[in-house]
């Protein structure tokens, strides 16, 4: 079985914590800082991002770190190389925008991440009837390939979405680009319960979730709760990268503390 | 009948999740309308009465002569309501979006011109709208940036990246990926996720239609050539479409050579691109090694763009389409050329068409016939000229 789905099936926690930060942000000296800070402020999984120049699912805040990523030169074999540093410590996915995984070819791709103790990978650009060749690449190397829902999605896409799904589902809690947003759609749990209803998959919940009582809310009806643009603002509007990481800890704590059973 | 999402390997649909059910209700909308003959009908009396077609296929007397070599005829698209072919494919798409009871439409603009197109269109249907334009091009193609607000558009900055065409075909992805419910995306060329690049390109068609049947009422036969410039490709795919079949007919593609091929200061995506995924499908796309999406230059904002339309791609690897491109100074020159010999000032995209058959005058003969696509009029583009060309 999948070590991803593992984790979520023996979890102790309402919710898994899953921080997202773009890899090689602010610099890749200090996204080691960040990541750290993700572990001890009780993180169960790390989701890194592969800056690129085009990211169309992401709002203004993750866009600017991964601008600020590829202007420090970041490239996808760092984001790899850092991956490597912490798959020992905790399961990690990478969030990749397909052209990257294109250039890279895929099959060497789904190679490198198992090679760097990757275990899932997410392309929020890709959806399940383009991804055949992907999931191939991905299953040759044990590696999960985790797959988007939306709330536009259909009863039969979501079909097809499971059939194809491991690791965990990634819905994506309203129609929309990453960022942090003051409330939670109302339809949210109407929306997981329709993708519940579908598969044993577990479900992670993201776009959008910025306080712990988000946080508590989506813990409610979702196996895994991704904080994204919030951390990343933490981070760009501490300056430095001490006291970045020193808040990116005391906020996750806080989020951490509700999602404990 | 099914209209398609692939051209050889090229296209498909590299959108988020959220909007692929959009895109599936899009593709049954068209497939059911193309051949209704109350929404033809309404599209043809909308192309005739408000657009001006057919528009005429001119011969042109004094640039034959002075070049003497080939008859040169042009396609006026510039002579369209709103200056530019973009327009044929607005008032397709608007009809679309009023039939499938959308209630706000967002375009991206480089040169303006599909902004205008659609701010048109949406006027005329009574639909909000909103531009995405790069700050690049609103400052270098200012009179559209007025017009487009003139007909009750808002038009929306875009500071990201290059603050081109390519930025802000993003900004309108993501627009539409948080708006998909109420908002119909018209995308302005023959790319984006499918099933854009095949309504395009049917939308562009006429211009091909007409053509054709214009040319054998004037000369009695078939063009041995067609020139068009290629951004994202619709006015080429426009022009070439009814021609496809006919091998012996020769058909040119005209990219932006920039500063030069070498200098890295271009938009060749076919001619220097590789394959790769921009803006929902798979095409040739200007990129680094590690499928970072290079930015694009060029004099002409309707040409600064990475990427090109899938169809394109797939027949520059079947060799049906010869791909070249023009630079920036070449461009001006037949911009100039033209509006001396002919009278008409022709959009610098179309420009580079012109200056393609300038370059390569000496492979014509007399017995050539030839017709480049003039996509558009280069009113919105005389400052930037004036200011190139030391006028002012
Ligand atoms: C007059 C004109 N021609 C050509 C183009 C390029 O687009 P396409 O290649 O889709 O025809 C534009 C785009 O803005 C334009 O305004």
């Amino acid at each position: 079985m999948s070590v991803l789905q593992e984790l979520f099936d023996n979890r102790q926690k309402k919710a898994l914590l899953m921080p997202y930060i773009t890899g090689g942000y602010p610099s890749l000296h200090g996204c080691g800082h960040v990541l750290d800070a993700f572990i001890e402020g009780g993180a169960d999984m790390i989701e890194l991002g592969v800056p690129f120049s085009d990211p169309l699912a992401d709002g203004p805040v993750v866009q600017a770190s991964a601008q600020q990523a590829l202007d420090e030169g970041v490239t996808p074999d760092d984001v790899l190389e850092l991956a490597s540093r912490y798959s020992s410590r905790l399961p990690v996915v990478l969030l990749v925008y397909y052209n990257c995984i294109f250039a890279y070819g895929q099959d060497r791709f789904a190679a490198a991440a198992a090679g760097a103790g990757v275990n899932g990978l997410i392309v929020p650009d890709l959806p399940v009837d383009e991804a055949s060749e992907f999931i191939e690449a991905c299953r040759a190397c044990g590696v999960d390939a985790i797959l988007l829902v939306a709330p536009t999605s259909t009863g039969e896409r979501i079909e097809m979405i499971a059939a194809q799904a491991s690791g965990f589902i990634y819905c994506v809690s309203v129609a929309g680009v990453t960022g942090a947003r003051t409330s939670l759609s109302d339809r949210l749990p109407e929306f997981l319960e329709r993708v519940r209803a579908g598969t044993d998959v577990p479900l992670a919940v993201g776009f959008g979730v910025s306080t712990p009582e988000q946080a508590a809310a989506v813990a409610r009806y979702a196996d895994g709760v991704i904080i994204g643009s919030k951390l990343i603002s933490i981070v760009r509007d501490a300056g430095e990268i001490d006291i970045a990481a020193r808040a990116v800890k005391t906020f996750l704590s806080q989020v951490n503390e509700v999602l404990i059973k | 009948m099914s209209i398609p999402a692939r051209f050889g390997p090229y296209g498909g649909r590299y959108v988020p999740e959220t909007v692929i059910p959009a895109l599936d209700e899009l593709t049954a909308a068209y497939e059911s309308l193309r051949d209704d003959s109350a929404f033809r009908s309404r599209l043809d009396d909308l192309l005739k009465n408000f657009v001006g077609r057919p528009t005429p296929l001119y011969f042109t007397e004094r640039l034959s002569a002075s070049l003497g070599g080939p008859r040169i005829y042009l396609k006026r698209e510039d002579l369209c309501h709103t200056g530019a072919h973009k327009i044929n494919n607005t008032i397709g798409q608007l009809l679309l979006a009023k039939q499938m009871g959308k209630t706000r439409v967002i375009a991206e603009t480089g040169a303006g011109q599909h902004g205008v197109a659609t701010a048109a269109a949406a006027a005329l249907f009574g639909i909000p709208c909103a531009i995405y334009m790069g700050e690049k091009d609103i400052g270098r193609q200012e009179l559209n940036v007025v017009r487009m607000k003139l007909l009750g558009a808002e038009v929306i900055p875009v500071s990201s990246g290059s603050r081109t065409l390519k930025d802000a075909m993003n900004d309108a992805i993501r627009d539409w990926v948080t708006n998909v419910e109420n908002t119909y995306y018209v995308i302005g060329s023959v790319a984006g996720p499918a099933p854009y690049p095949a309504i395009v390109r049917e939308l562009q068609s006429v211009i091909g239609r007409e053509a054709h049947a214009q040319i054998q009422e004037a000369e009695g036969r078939l063009p041995t050539e067609l020139i068009a410039c290629v951004g994202g490709g619709s006015n080429a795919m426009g022009l070439f479409a009814p021609f496809l079949d006919n091998e012996d007919i020769r058909l040119t593609g005209v990219e932006a050579g920039g500063e030069g091929l070498d200098t890295g200061k271009h938009g060749a995506s076919i001619e220097r691109g590789q394959r790769g995924v921009l803006h929902g499908s798979l095409s040739y796309v200007l990129q680094d090694a590690y499928g970072q999406i290079l930015e694009a230059h060029s004099i002409s904002a309707g040409l600064d763009y990475p990427g090109v339309g899938p169809e394109h791609s797939f027949l520059h690897d079947q060799g049906r389409v010869r791909y070249d491109s023009v630079t920036d100074a070449e461009a001006l020159s037949a911009f100039t050329m033209l509006s001396e010999t002919e009278g008409i000032i022709p959009a610098l995209e179309s420009a580079h068409a012109i200056a393609y058959l300038v370059k390569h005058i000496d492979r014509f003969t007399g017995e050539d016939l030839i017709i480049v696509n003039l996509s558009g009029r280069g009113d919105k583009d005389v400052y930037q000229a004036a200011r190139a060309l030391e006028l002012l």
